[in-house]
């Protein structure tokens, strides 16, 4: 099944998937796309990101394939709905998406065996990992100043049960701007897989509900610019849509 | 009004202080290639939070920790795009702080291993806003002062440093932002009770639980 969270009528509501590309409320009330506001499908806790977790966008960055997984945190200011609206700021001169599998735990773990990683998996969504290179500097990095700016991460719009993702390491990833295809990958490509991340991670901190893990991009990045329109997709699990705004729109109210 | 406790997420700072940019060394070659312009911030995530009195079990086979003792800022209101001149108004208070880490030479790469094993941030209850200047923060392994650090030559300052982090990313009420920590700080072995202090903030004893069977 599909869950997702919208903004509706003063409150915030958790949804289904219902058919004509509406949601379903709790209550059975339908809405149709437009009628509602898209929120994360999850209220994050902890949220993990992977740098150069795939072969070929190591190679694309210059770096070699890690030997442990490069992984880095993020604050909730930096997550958003599907279908908002990401800020370019004016002096950005690389501005990239990131299209990601993001993974969301659902029972608590530590030391948990990678023959059992699986089974604290709540489900699935998709990331868009933006990153602002311009602000890149080589203490922590990838630093927060590039990759936890207010809404630079969108999330959602589906939560998808694992149960009705039966291999998450063999996913198409793909990404358009403005509807031209830019970005294509598969998560069997990742060096450190789902269950290998679940186990290091567990090892030394305690995983909970809720926690994310956005697993890592493939090769094809591209500058987006005010106005494009970014989806990111995986296969089998959803769309996720994003559009760039300048400082005038952004700050605008 | 609601009296603010610690709910959301703790960023940290490093070197924030004349002292540990002089120990590192040169910044200019790799793999920093530059001392940092923006704030350099870290990330410790909810499992690392705990209360005093804690006994914090080290990962895997790690038989030293570094305990560097700072003052988080707890954010009484939602904060995005300070000014140096209105920041100290969204702070409701701040807590003393024991930051632990395994010992980690560079600062190049996310120190997520070594920086956020459950319970590698002891903090304190929440106490009025202090001027930081004045503070010095002592840090006792096994009952012997082994640090004593003054607050007082911070690089960036409380309100300055507000306001050059929210400039790109805001902070939520009940966040924290500890104001910086030494570079190689203090060392403490498995086994170790350890206290911070601070005249006019109060106390955090903790302890290092001895090496798991």
């Amino acid at each position: 099944m599909k869950h997702g969270r919208i903004s509706y009528n003063g409150a915030v509501h958790q949804i289904t998937e219902a058919a004509d590309g509406r949601v379903r409320l709790a209550d059975g009330r339908l809405l149709a796309e437009g009628d509602f506001q898209w929120l994360p499908p999850v209220e994050v806790g902890t949220v993990f990101a992977l740098g150069l977790n795939y072969a070929d966008h190591a190679k694309e960055l210059a770096f070699k394939a890690p030997e442990v997984p490069l992984v880095f945190l993020k604050g909730p200011n930096t997550i958003t709905g599907h279908k908002a609206q990401t800020r370019r700021p004016a002096d950005a001169t690389y501005m990239h998406y990131e299209c990601e599998l993001a993974v969301v735990i659902g029972k608590t773990g530590k030391n948990v065996a990678k023959a059992d990683a699986m089974d604290i998996v709540a489900g699935y969504t998709v990331a868009n990992d933006y990153a602002i290179r311009d602000y890149l500097e080589n203490y922590y990095r990838p630093n927060l100043r590039v990759k936890n700016r207010d809404a630079c991460t969108p999330l959602g719009p589906w939560l998808v049960d694992a149960a009705d993702v039966p291999n998450p390491m063999a996913l198409k990833l793909t990404t358009r701007v403005n509807g031209k295809t830019t970005q294509e990958g598969t998560t069997a490509d990742m060096i450190f897989d789902i269950a290998t991340l679940i186990e290091y991670l567990s090892s030394f901190m305690t995983l909970n509900p809720g926690d994310v893990i956005l697993t890592g991009t493939p090769e094809g990045l591209a500058d987006v610019k005010a106005g494009d329109v970014i989806e990111t997709e995986v296969e089998g699990v959803c769309c996720l849509v994003n559009s760039i705004v300048d400082d005038a729109t952004y700050f605008a109210n | 009004m609601i009296k603010q406790q610690v709910s959301g997420t703790v960023y940290g700072v490093i070197l924030n202080d004349a002292a540990s940019v002089q120990k590192i060394g040169s910044l200019e070659e790799a793999p920093y290639k530059g001392a940092p312009k923006a704030p350099a911030l870290y990330i410790k995530p909810a499992n690392t939070r705990a209360a005093c009195g804690v006994a914090v079990n080290l990962p895997g086979d790690a038989k030293t920790v570094e305990v560097a003792a700072t003052i988080g800022l707890v954010m009484g209101r939602a904060a995005g795009r300070l000014t140096a001149e209105n920041a100290l108004d969204a702070v409701a208070g701040i807590v003393l702080a024991a930051d632990l880490s395994l010992p980690h030479a560079s600062y190049y790469r996310p120190a997520i291993r070594e920086k956020c094993f459950d319970a590698s941030l002891p903090l304190s209850s929440v106490k009025p806003l202090v001027d930081l200047g004045q503070l010095v923060l002592n840090t006792e392994i096994d009952g012997k002062v082994v640090d004593s650090r003054s607050l007082a030559g911070l690089i960036r300052q409380p309100a300055q440093l507000l306001a050059d982090v929210t400039e790109f990313m805001s902070l939520r009420q009940g966040d924290v932002l500890l104001v910086g920590v030494s570079y190689q700080a203090p060392q403490a072995a498995a086994g170790s009770k350890i206290t911070l202090s601070a005249d006019g903030v109060g106390s955090l004893s903790f302890t290092i639980a001895g090496a798991q069977a």
